[in-house]
């Protein structure tokens, strides 16, 4: 085993990945650990349900466009609605810094409770544990949570095929800039604001017009490249992308610049791309633009068959070079 | 090396200047430059204004390579 | 009053339609393209898998943070290991690796260390600290080292007693002519460093060019790198070398004065060491007398040992002369890759090697 200590560099991305690879998963999971879904799906006879864990450490705890209580929430929630499963109750572990407001504690809160209330959740069952001032940035929160698979869907990264479409759902890189606007340190502020938002109502959406869509899933950290990489190593394929054709807002493509950061590897809050056969791709695309959290979804690329790299893309001057998994953490370049 | 951006010059307070990067506000020290206005597009590096960006020569630059461009490949 | 686009996909197609037919006048072109931040931009546009087979791009030692000396690195990593020291640094520097270990590594371990955007992050940081010691690391080329510069000065005058830089800049065209003196090295031209360029205007070159290489002075946009490949390879097959200056919008022929004027307020040129190459004279920079309280090495007594180590098994400076591809060291890929570089050029956000590794150009 090579990793002798936990670095910051362990929590995302390429370390968060060797992470898992060499201490991780040969603690749990001695032969492997099978493919990586953002849910694991179990059968009770007659049901499939789906069920996911999730950490959230953001700091700052508030920010434009969300805080953490909402992150918790959306982040188990959307890991569900990735394996088609409709959210039915989430647990709520708290680990709290002595010395938080408790004012402040309850208006997180309840941002989380709205997201349960607005996707019909429960919030079942929790834990609080507080611990002493400067080992909590505040505080942190997991959920889990569990879902109820829809019929007739059965969705894989390892399922893309050779000639599917990748659809992405939106424009990339905003949560991540607003949270990277906020650290005193890089010495910006951005008029970016967090897509964080809940992807139920949109994936159902999809999966009502498309049953047969192949696979989901959300960009987190690691931005679009991880998903990507991860969707293409599952399936033995390689995925295609064109760069004219990746939603990029400008004010995330000026940090970046300002930065020196790769659009592709930067965390979004409120994105997916789906996997759909081509033959779908027209319903698939009117399904999520009827609907206000998929309103500028499109077509970024193609699987096609496997090559040395997971990812390709083809840059704005007709070049082609392979997408890499991001560091795992984010440094700003003055070089 | 080294990465630079232009940012749009939108206030000065002596030589230390605000700027906006496509909606992003930095601060940029603009004691390496003279005459510097707001409105001006600046070169920002390691928090300095190092350059100021030439519109001019800018549009001067791309109709010459649509020039280069036009000349045939013969010589 | 808004930016032109220098990324126009049409207008990149016919430059490259353009080199295809350019190229044909030519056997081989060996562009080298002294600028890390060229490598890395050339790279992510995949330029390589689009330009014709005869003409080569190089990566030259344009990497400041590559160039570094492991030294420089270990003393950094051992001042930080003073609980009293807070360190600053751009974010290049923290996983670059020493001759064993990294600030990455100190930094997980406990020491203070913080990346920040300016060097003016540190005056702040020294006043928001009183009862700390704060050291800034400062590398990079001309195009850095005048921020570093009117940053020693504004400390100076502000009197703060609690900050120190640790100084590593180095200049880019006494590079440039070790190069072209080393018998081992075909290059047939030069894309001269943009920014770096908008500091020190053209006249630094005109040494090289005068030697017959062709040299275009080249912006980082698409269109402008392109275009920068295109008046090369068109200098080279009519024979001729001059100096060509393509990113006029930002680099003036006499570059920044202002700049300039304070850079030498502040240093003195000396020796230096480049990581994997050896020493080039008079390619550094070191703070003068009269800034001495602000020069950590004077302050911790660290002296930049005129060493080249590199560690084992690494060809970073057969990588940064241009005399192997990234891909032909036996390393590459194997014991060295980006999670767990060898060298700095594999750590290093425009290390070559990382290039090669993340782009497989």
């Amino acid at each position: 085993m090579s990793i002798k200590t936990i670095t910051l560099s362990h929590g995302s991305g390429k370390g968060n990945k060797e992470l898992l690879e060499e201490v991780i998963f040969p603690a749990f999971y001695p032969n492997s650990p099978g493919i990586l879904e953002d849910a694991f799906i179990f059968d009770i006879p007659g049901r499939r349900f789906a069920f996911t864990t999730d950490s959230f450490v953001v700091t700052p705890l508030e920010f434009p466009g969300g805080d953490i209580g909402k992150l918790a929430a959306c982040g188990t929630i959307n890991d569900l609605a990735m394996m088609a499963a409709q959210p039915v109750m989430l647990s709520v572990s708290l680990i709290l810094e002595e010395g938080l407001d408790a004012s402040f504690l309850t208006k997180m809160l309840k941002s989380l409770q709205a997201v349960c209330v607005s996707n019909n959740t429960k919030i079942a069952c929790g834990d609080t544990k507080v611990v002493e001032k400067g080992n909590a940035d505040g505080m942190f929160i997991n959920t889990s949570g569990i879902g109820i698979v829809k019929v007739g869907v059965s969705l894989s990264v390892a399922n893309a095929k050779i000639g599917d479409v990748v659809i992405l759902s939106g424009g990339i890189g905003l949560h991540g800039i607003t949270i990277l606007a906020q650290r005193k340190n890089l010495g910006f502020a951005s008029s970016a604001v967090s897509d964080c938002c809940s992807l139920f109502g949109v994936t159902n959406a999809l999966l009502s017009a498309v049953p047969n869509t192949r696979a989901m899933r959300d960009a987190t950290r690691g931005g679009l490249a991880a998903i990507l990489y991860e969707i293409a190593e599952a399936s033995k394929t390689t995925i295609k992308i064109f760069e004219e054709a990746i939603p990029v807002p400008d004010v995330v493509r000026g940090a970046c610049s300002f930065l020196g950061l790769d659009p592709l590897h930067i965390a979004n809050e409120g994105r997916f791309v789906a996997i759909v056969p081509n033959e779908e791709k027209e319903k698939a695309l009117a399904a999520l633009r009827a609907h206000p959290d998929g309103k500028e979804a499109c077509i970024i690329g193609y699987v096609t068959q496997k090559e040395k790299f997971p990812v390709l893309l083809k840059t704005i001057v007709g070049g082609v070079r392979p997408v890499e998994l991001p560091p795992g953490e984010l440094l700003p370049r003055i070089c | 090396m080294c990465l630079a951006v232009p940012a749009k010059i939108i206030s000065i307070n002596g030589t230390n200047a605000k700027v906006d990067i496509m909606g992003n506000i930095s601060f940029a020290d603009i004691s390496l430059l003279s005459d510097i206005n707001i409105g001006d597009y600046v070169m920002v590096h390691a928090g300095f204004a190092i350059q100021k960006y030439d519109i001019a020569e800018a549009e001067e630059t791309l109709k010459l390579i649509s020039e280069l461009l036009k000349v045939s490949g013969e010589k | 009053m808004n930016l032109l686009n220098f990324s126009d996909s049409n207008t990149a197609s016919q430059i490259i339609n353009k080199i295809n037919i350019i190229a044909k006048k030519i056997e081989t072109a060996h562009i080298m393209e002294v600028c890390g931040t060229h490598t890395m931009e050339i790279g992510r546009l995949g330029i390589r898998s689009i330009l014709p087979s005869n003409i080569d791009l190089i990566s030259g030692p344009g990497c400041p943070v590559c160039v570094t000396s492991a030294s420089y690195i270990d003393s950094a990593i051992e001042l930080s290991e003073n609980k009293n020291h807070i360190i600053v640094t751009f974010g290049d520097m923290i996983r670059v690796p020493g001759t064993n270990n990294s600030l990455d590594n100190a930094r997980a371990k406990g020491a203070d260390i913080r990346v920040v955007v300016s060097p003016l992050n540190a005056i702040s940081i020294a006043k928001e600290n009183p009862d700390k010691e704060i050291i800034f690391l400062a590398v990079g080329f001309e195009t850095t080292a005048p921020a570093t510069a009117r940053a020693i000065q504004l400390a100076k005058n502000d009197k703060i007693k609690n900050l120190s830089f640790f100084v590593s800049h180095k200049l880019v065209p006494p590079a440039l002519l070790a190069l072209i003196n080393d018998p081992m090295l075909k290059i047939s031209a030069f894309l001269l460093p943009g920014h770096v360029s908008a500091i020190i205007g053209e006249s630094p070159y005109i040494k090289v060019v005068k030697s017959g290489y062709p040299c275009v002075i080249t912006g980082f946009e698409p269109i402008d790198i392109l275009s920068g490949i295109m008046l090369t390879c068109e200098m080279i097959a009519n024979k001729k070398f001059a100096l060509i200056n393509g990113y006029s919008r930002i680099v003036k022929p006499n570059g920044n004065q202002i700049a300039l004027k304070t850079v030498y307020d502040v240093f003195d040129i000396c020796d230096s060491v480049w990581r994997g190459i050896g020493i080039i004279p008079q390619s550094g920079l070191k703070i003068k007398k009269q800034y001495e309280e602000l020069d950590a090495a004077k302050r911790f007594s660290v002296l930049e040992k005129l060493d080249q180590k590199m560690p084992e098994k690494c060809l970073c400076g057969e990588v940064l002369k241009g005399r192997i591809k990234p891909n032909k060291c036996p390393s590459f890929s194997k014991s060295c890759t980006p999670q767990h570089p060898l060298g700095p050029c594999m750590v290093s956000s425009e290390g070559s090697c990382a290039a090669y590794f993340k782009y497989g150009c």
